[in-house]
């Protein structure tokens, strides 16, 4: 195992927070003109909108701190599939509209618990981020909790649905309390956030949400790992970034 | 009035930043939506712009950045910096309560001041005024409008669907 430099590991610290911001909301733009309703679409670009904004900010102070002249479109552009650090469950395909709802929840639980610790960070750049993002992604807690709550506790099809879509995405959750290599480097020095104590408030806002919405809370808790801890990626990533690198990979360096 | 590097008034700067409308709320200035945070000048008259976004993916930031640049150039003051701040977080509480006239006079209801009450942020929702009638009687129809800051909402007494400016 490879030691980082604390320099190295604050760079790949905050990319690797942005990863999951710029995917997941990546994921929820595919949905553009293809949601439900309109109200709908709106509401998962708005939140899209938020998530890659905080990739953006992130992904300019990863810039910033590596100190070699790159901006956040080298990070979120010219970066190889084994660079991106994200959590699995954020690459995951968009599914129904259930599945959809389901992904943004568990991020967006996790979310709220992680930004709020990140406010308290060591590092001023990262607290401002967390403070600010905090904000944010408390309005997806919020919508994607509603909808689990209306589909979960709706007909019995919509039940069935996304009670199959928790238990076949639950198994990518146990990744998100895991700490990596970049996190265990700054630990010590209070820059990032113990992501293990996060997981029994996890834990209370998913069973509150689940038990009203009339779903089971899944209780196998093996776990998919791989791409937090070094990069290795489900099959459907390579396609992610295909899309979303296709120009600057075609037209290296183009503007608009 | 000719202004120069040499004539350094704040006031002047803040006044000049009051023409830099939001684009998607013309009848507001960035003075006006809490954006503009800051005026400072250095000990060599270098000016800076500190300016606070009001959600991280906000896509007229760029913009916003760019007219300031002009405005400040066209009247004499060349090469502004514009610092963006993120710290502490915008919140709707820095909207001046004449922004708040402004905004619902166009239409839009202004935000509510921020709560710490839980049963707000988890499922109660909160009354909002139809900027057109005032009557409390409104519901939402969406947590999510045409922009990131905006709620949809319906008054039941008029009947008209408005904007709700959010608070955060």
């Amino acid at each position: 195992m490879t030691t980082l430099s604390q320099q190295d590991a604050l760079v790949q610290y905050a990319a690797q927070i942005g990863d999951n911001g710029l995917i997941i909301g990546h994921r929820m733009s595919e949905w553009c003109f293809r949601a439900p309703s309109i109200e709908m679409e709106m509401a998962l670009m708005n939140c899209a909108l938020d998530l890659i904004g905080q990739a953006r900010a992130l992904y300019s102070y990863a810039a910033k701190t590596d100190g070699k002249g790159k901006t956040e479109d080298d990070f979120a552009y010219l970066r190889d599939e084994k660079d991106f650090r994200n959590a699995l469950l954020t690459e995951m395909p968009n599914g129904d509209w259930g599945d959809t709802i389901v992904r943004l929840f568990l991020m967006s639980a996790y979310n709220k618990l992680f930004f709020t610790a990140l406010g308290q960070s060591k590092d001023a750049d990262l607290a401002a981020i967390g403070v600010k993002s905090l904000k944010e992604v408390t309005y997806h807690l919020r919508f994607s909790s509603e909808w689990l709550i209306r589909l979960g506790d709706g007909t019995e099809e919509s039940h069935q649905r996304v009670q199959n879509s928790l238990d076949h995405l639950w198994a990518y959750t146990g990744e998100l309390f895991l700490m990596n290599d970049a996190e265990n480097a700054l630990l010590d020095d209070g820059i990032s956030v113990d992501v293990t104590a996060l997981k029994a408030d996890w834990n209370l806002i998913v069973a509150d949400v689940l038990g009203q919405a009339t779903l089971t809370l899944p209780t196998n808790n093996w776990a998919h790992l791989g791409g937090k801890a070094e990069g290795r990626h489900t099959e459907h990533f390579g396609y992610i970034i295909s899309d979303m690198q296709y120009m600057q990979r075609r037209y290296p360096g183009c503007e608009w | 009035m000719a202004t120069h590097v040499k004539n350094l008034d704040p006031a002047e700067i803040w006044a000049l930043l009051e023409n830099v409308k939001d684009p998607e709320i013309p009848v507001l200035s960035i003075v006006d939506l809490g954006i503009a945070r800051e005026v400072k000048f250095d000990a060599d008259g270098q000016l800076e712009i500190i300016i606070s976004p009001t959600y991280s993916g906000c896509p007229a930031m760029y913009m916003l950045e760019e007219q300031i640049r002009e405005t400040l150039i066209n009247h004499g003051y060349p090469g502004p910096v514009i610092t963006t701040k993120l710290f502490p977080a915008w919140t709707t509480d820095w909207m001046t309560e004449d922004g708040k006239k402004k905004l619902e006079a166009y239409g839009i209801a202004p935000p509510e001041k921020t709560t710490r009450n839980k049963s707000v942020l988890f499922g109660g929702q909160k009354k909002i005024s139809c900027p057109r009638c005032q009557s409390k009687n409104s519901e939402q129809i969406s947590e999510f409008g045409s922009t990131a800051c905006k709620a949809l909402y319906r008054c039941l007494d008029c009947r008209e669907p408005f904007d709700y400016f959010k608070c955060i």
